[in-house]
């Protein structure tokens, strides 16, 4: 049960939204945005989230679009897993969706509430990092589209009162080659000890040929998903044993690497390796 | 736009087809609301954390876990609970091949079960086995509970030759 009182609110438009937030906030209500809400519920039940007052926005028509229009997929916010996997338009994001969680869970977490959680892994965001992404998000000043790498460090840089509302990605990078590989401590659902992600795509170099590069994010490692430049670096030097390349690139992970009951640090760098050294296999193989 | 600025509000909801008009705190759960505000005690609280499948409901013909729901947001929804269903095939199919013991999870996995076969009458292995890895059994070793429900998919197959 959550032990203390919030006050409850829908809007149907963005424009409400905002402007809820703002007379909520004035109020010192310390308002949030509920998409899926099963972070928010599971929180507040053990008093690890506070809040007088939430603002649902799963009402507003913006957040729970799906289509391709323009060469581009658009995504809402707060749509939910299951939905976004049955229509498979982006089967990197379909396959790293399916392992989130699990099947009944995935009807009710959205897109927006996993990329925007505070919960470290965040996984749903890993393949709109390796793809021409950008994010729209509301705010008092209207909306504003962002390529998504200038916007997610760590997690998703929104400023007071702003929200995602959706997620926009070039048709050309959603049938790319990937693998999407989650190592857990045990079972077949929930939280990773490891998510490796990664794409291959061509990029032209100076002399106008083209180069296959390989582009990877990881969720479990640390308290955040990421890409890491040095790491793609390292993984694409030209060659050098996938062996050689895997090495360099474990000396290269962002800190603190998590040491917890799911995995100490050291056991995590050694199932990366692993996991690293078959990603690169499979991707150089095709 | 829907709002509640109070700590109770009264809230309509369309529970096994019937309208059930009930006083909640906008922080409470689908699961509290169901079993303390309803009297609807078929649906079970276990971890309240998502991870067992207990308290699992249908909204809309989706399952959905009622312990990661607020009641506020069933309002405008059909909600199905395991009171809501009666000699469905998954029940009958459940007692014939034994896919109980204590049955505290047992709610959970027919309300699931029955919307994968609305959802999926054809379902492939690969499909029934994501679906149910939502629920947990602490009694059985889940075989039974495979085989009730492959029992009435392949029942549904034949059916429609
Ligand atoms: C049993 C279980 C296992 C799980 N396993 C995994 C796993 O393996 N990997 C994984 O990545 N996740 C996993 N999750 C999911 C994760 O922990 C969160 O519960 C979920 O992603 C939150 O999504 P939501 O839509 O319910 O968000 P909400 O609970 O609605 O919101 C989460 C946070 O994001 C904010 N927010 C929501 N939407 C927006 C928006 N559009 N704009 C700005 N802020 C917003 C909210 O204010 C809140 O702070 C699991 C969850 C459960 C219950
Ligand atoms: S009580 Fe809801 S999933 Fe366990
Ligand atoms: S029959 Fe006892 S928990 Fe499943």
């Amino acid at each position: 049960m959550i032990q203390f009182d919030f006050e409850y609110y829908k809007p149907a438009s963005i424009y409400e939204a905002v402007q809820l937030f703002q007379t909520l906030d004035s109020q010192g209500k310390q308002p949030i945005y509920y998409s899926g809400g099963t972070e928010i519920i599971s929180l507040a039940r053990i008093n690890l989230l506070y809040t007088k007052a939430v603002i649902d926005i799963k009402d507003i028509p913006e957040c729970n679009i799906l289509r391709i229009q323009d060469n581009q997929l658009v995504l809402g916010a707060c749509l939910p897993l299951t939905i976004i996997e049955d229509a498979n338009h982006f089967p990197l994001l379909t396959k790293t969706l399916r392992e989130i969680a699990d099947h009944t869970n995935r009807n009710k977490i959205t897109i927006g509430g996993n990329i925007c959680g505070q919960i470290y892994y965040r996984e749903a965001v890993l393949p709109f990092l390796l793809s021409d992404s950008q994010v729209v998000i509301a705010g008092i000043q209207g909306l504003k589209y962002v390529p998504i790498q200038q916007v997610f460090h760590q997690q998703l840089q929104l400023q007071k009162g702003e929200f995602l509302v959706q997620i926009i990605t070039n048709e050309n990078d959603l049938q790319l080659p990937f693998v999407s590989i989650k190592k857990r401590q045990q079972w077949d659902t929930g939280y990773p000890l490891v998510t490796v992600v990664a794409i291959t795509k061509s990029s032209d170099n100076s002399s106008n040929s083209s180069t296959k590069q390989i582009h990877v994010a990881f969720s479990g490692m640390s308290p955040f998903p990421y890409r890491s430049e040095q790491i793609e670096e390292d993984l694409n030097q030209q060659n050098a044993s996938v062996q050689h390349r895997v090495n360099l690139a474990i000396t290269h992970l962002p800190e603190p690497i998590l040491n917890d009951v799911e995995g100490s640090s050291e056991y995590r760098k050694f199932v990366l390796k692993n996991t690293l050294q078959h990603a690169l296999t499979t991707l150089e193989a095709e | 736009m829907y709002s509640s600025n109070s700590k109770n509000l009264n809230i309509s909801l369309s529970i096994n087809d019937e309208e059930r008009s009930v006083v909640v705190r906008p922080a409470n759960t689908l699961l509290s609301v169901i079993r303390e505000g309803l009297g609807l005690t078929g649906t079970k609280p276990g971890c309240y954390n998502g991870d067992c499948g207990a308290c699992t409901v249908d909204v809309d013909g989706v399952p959905i876990k009622s312990c990661l729901m607020l009641a506020v947001e069933g309002v405008g929804k059909k909600i199905t609970t395991i009171e809501g269903l009666r000699n469905t095939p998954v029940q009958k199919s459940f007692v014939e091949h034994f896919a109980f013991q204590c049955g505290y999870c047992t709610p959970g996995f027919i309300i699931n079960c029955n919307a994968l076969i609305q959802k999926h009458p054809n379902a492939k292995d690969e499909i029934i086995e994501e679906w149910l890895e939502s629920n947990i059994c602490r009694c059985t070793g889940y075989k039974e509970i495979e085989e009730a429900i492959k029992s009435v998919i392949t029942a549904k197959s034949e059916e429609q030759l």
